[in-house]
């Protein structure tokens, strides 16, 4: 199973580094990551696989949700299932 | 693999655009909690409520956390409780306070199904829970009441019409001191669907299984937003195929939960109901929608036009994308929690003749409208008869739930709070249909060929 994550927020050093060291400690294995800095604005996708991880995922979802407050970003963590629903037929 | 424009839509769509799933409904069926005593039918009632629902509220947040979804209402419907009244007799208000606490239990918002089907005439049961309903209301918070009393293959039992416009003003009048808000939990219905999980016309059906799992999905303020970053200098047709696209990804978001609540819950799944309801929210208004398309208020000429082609695409997009819609399905106009159409009433853009038109291609029918207080109970029994006569030559769902302003006058305004909202008193014509209503008896069903 795959869980999209999605980071946005002012464009800082070593966001990166922090959210796959959460991943990392959590055993989210990461896939595929896209980024971009458009004009200042940090935006970043990871596609991480959530089989075994080490933790329940809603425990997961809240410690990045919480990694995110801390650093000043937005992250969201949602199960791939409703972009699938949303947007393949 | 998924694609980054998918993945920062759907975001979007759900930060900025107040997308959501509206209600996760479970309709549960009382009809094995009939009991010729009441305390005990009661008992049976609040044991199967509380069996059956325990984990309707940390399942659907377990949902929301995962899937990063808002699910705005958890509720119930049950089996209409007049059946139980005709078995067990007594005071139906003993069943709301149930109810009541069944509701508060397990954590849900509303509880639907204080119900009456007499759309043919009433049965033991019906008149005792429909007399009962001003007080049911009153001396609760979280139960809502209908009463059907019309049908295209019925008629429309217009000693039930009489009966509703004194309830209504019943209703209101028992709360007076609280906005009169026990009228906004009161609805009254053409052509009732069985499978409703919206407020507060959801009842159980007969027909439905022991317990099911529907799924409410609403997002108005995504189709406004879709319209004004796409729909510049689009044809009508093009507009049209806008509103499916953004309807259908709607609708799959709660097939997706439908499936996995009724998964989780070991409960079968009912039916998307696929409808544009409006919030408080800011932007999350269907009357913006109908200005985004063109026109310079709601409520202008065009708007009855407008919100057909709406109410349609909405349609055509939710029923590709769910194994089974039903409910309601379509745009909802009710005025107190519309932003656009409290404006358009304030400013006099908006009337209840012009609202009467929309309930005609719309959803259902004349919604959350406030009127002045001093409205008779045979004005309001009138304006049920037009909205019933609407839906059953229409072969549609109609319903009506006004709120008189008892002590209030046109022009001044209501605040009910939280998703009922608020809004200004509408004027009514008061011209007199007494001798009209008090006639009784039944308008027949109308023929189905001849249509024109």
């Amino acid at each position: 199973m795959l869980a999209v994550i999605t980071v946005t927020g002012k464009d800082t050093v070593g966001v990166l580094a922090k959210v796959s060291g959460e991943c990392a400690a959590v055993g989210a294995n990461i896939i595929d990551v896209s980024q971009t800095v458009m004009q200042g604005l940090f935006a970043m996708i990871m596609m991480v696989e959530i089989d075994n991880i080490y933790c329940d995922f809603t425990e997961m979802v809240d410690r990045m949700e919480a990694l995110g407050a801390g650093m000043g970003y937005v992250i969201h963590v949602m199960h791939e299932d409703i972009f699938n629903a949303m947007h393949r037929i | 693999m998924l694609n980054t424009n998918d993945i920062l839509e759907t975001i979007s769509m759900i930060q900025d655009e107040n997308l959501d799933i509206r209600t996760v409904t479970m309709g549960i069926s009382l009809l094995d909690c009939a009991d010729a005593d009441i305390k005990a039918s009661c008992e049976k009632v609040y044991r199967k409520i509380t069996t059956c629902a325990k984990d309707l509220v940390p399942v659907c947040e377990q949902i929301e956390k995962e899937y990063g979804i808002p699910i705005i209402n958890k509720r119930i419907s049950v089996t209409p409780i007049a059946m139980l009244v005709g078995v067990s007799g007594g005071d139906p208000v003993q069943y709301a306070l149930t109810l009541e606490r069944a509701s508060q239990a397990v954590g849900v918002n509303f509880i639907g199904g204080f119900s009456a089907l007499v759309h043919r005439g009433f049965s033991a049961g019906d008149q005792a829970l429909i007399e009962a309903i001003p007080e049911a209301l009153s001396r609760t918070e979280h139960i809502c009441a209908s009463v059907n009393v019309g049908s295209t293959k019925a008629g429309i039992n217009l000693d039930a019409v009489e009966l509703m416009g004194r309830i209504v003003r019943q209703a209101a009048e028992i709360t007076q001191d609280r906005e009169c808000i026990g009228a906004s939990k009161l609805v009254v219905l053409c052509n009732a669907p069985e499978n409703n999980p919206f407020m507060a016309g959801a009842f159980h059906g007969v027909g439905e299984p022991d317990v099911v799992i529907h799924v409410g999905v609403s997002g108005p303020g995504v189709v406004r937003s879709a319209l004004a970053r796409n729909g510049k200098d689009k044809t009508i047709t093009q507009i049209a195929d806008l509103i499916k696209r953004t309807a259908f990804k709607i609708t799959r978001m709660g097939q997706l939960v439908g499936t996995l609540a009724s998964e989780r819950l070991g409960v079968p799944f009912g039916i998307v109901d696929l409808s544009l309801a409006p919030t408080p929210a800011i932007g999350d208004y269907v009357a913006h929608i109908l200005e985004e398309i063109g026109l310079e208020q709601c409520g202008a000429a065009g708007t009855t036009a407008a919100l057909a082609m709406l109410n349609d695409a909405v349609k055509k997009g939710g029923v590709m994308a769910s194994s089974m819609v039903g409910g309601l399905s379509g745009a909802f106009i009710p005025v107190s929690e519309d932003a656009g159409m409290i404006d358009a009433a304030r400013s006099g853009a908006l009337c209840i003749e012009k609202l009467e038109a929309m309930t005609a291609v719309c959803s259902v029918g004349l919604d959350m409208i406030i009127i002045p207080g001093d409205t008779t109970a045979e004005v309001i029994s009138g304006i049920i008869a037009d909205e019933a006569a609407i839906g059953m030559i229409n072969s549609k769902t109609t319903a009506v739930r006004v709120i008189p302003a008892i002590g209030k006058q046109a022009g001044e305004e209501l605040n009910f709070g939280g998703l009922l909202g608020y809004g200004p008193i509408m004027k009514v014509n008061t011209l007199s249909p007494a001798t009209f209503v008090h006639r009784g008896g039944q308008i027949p069903a109308p023929i189905q060929a001849l249509k024109n």
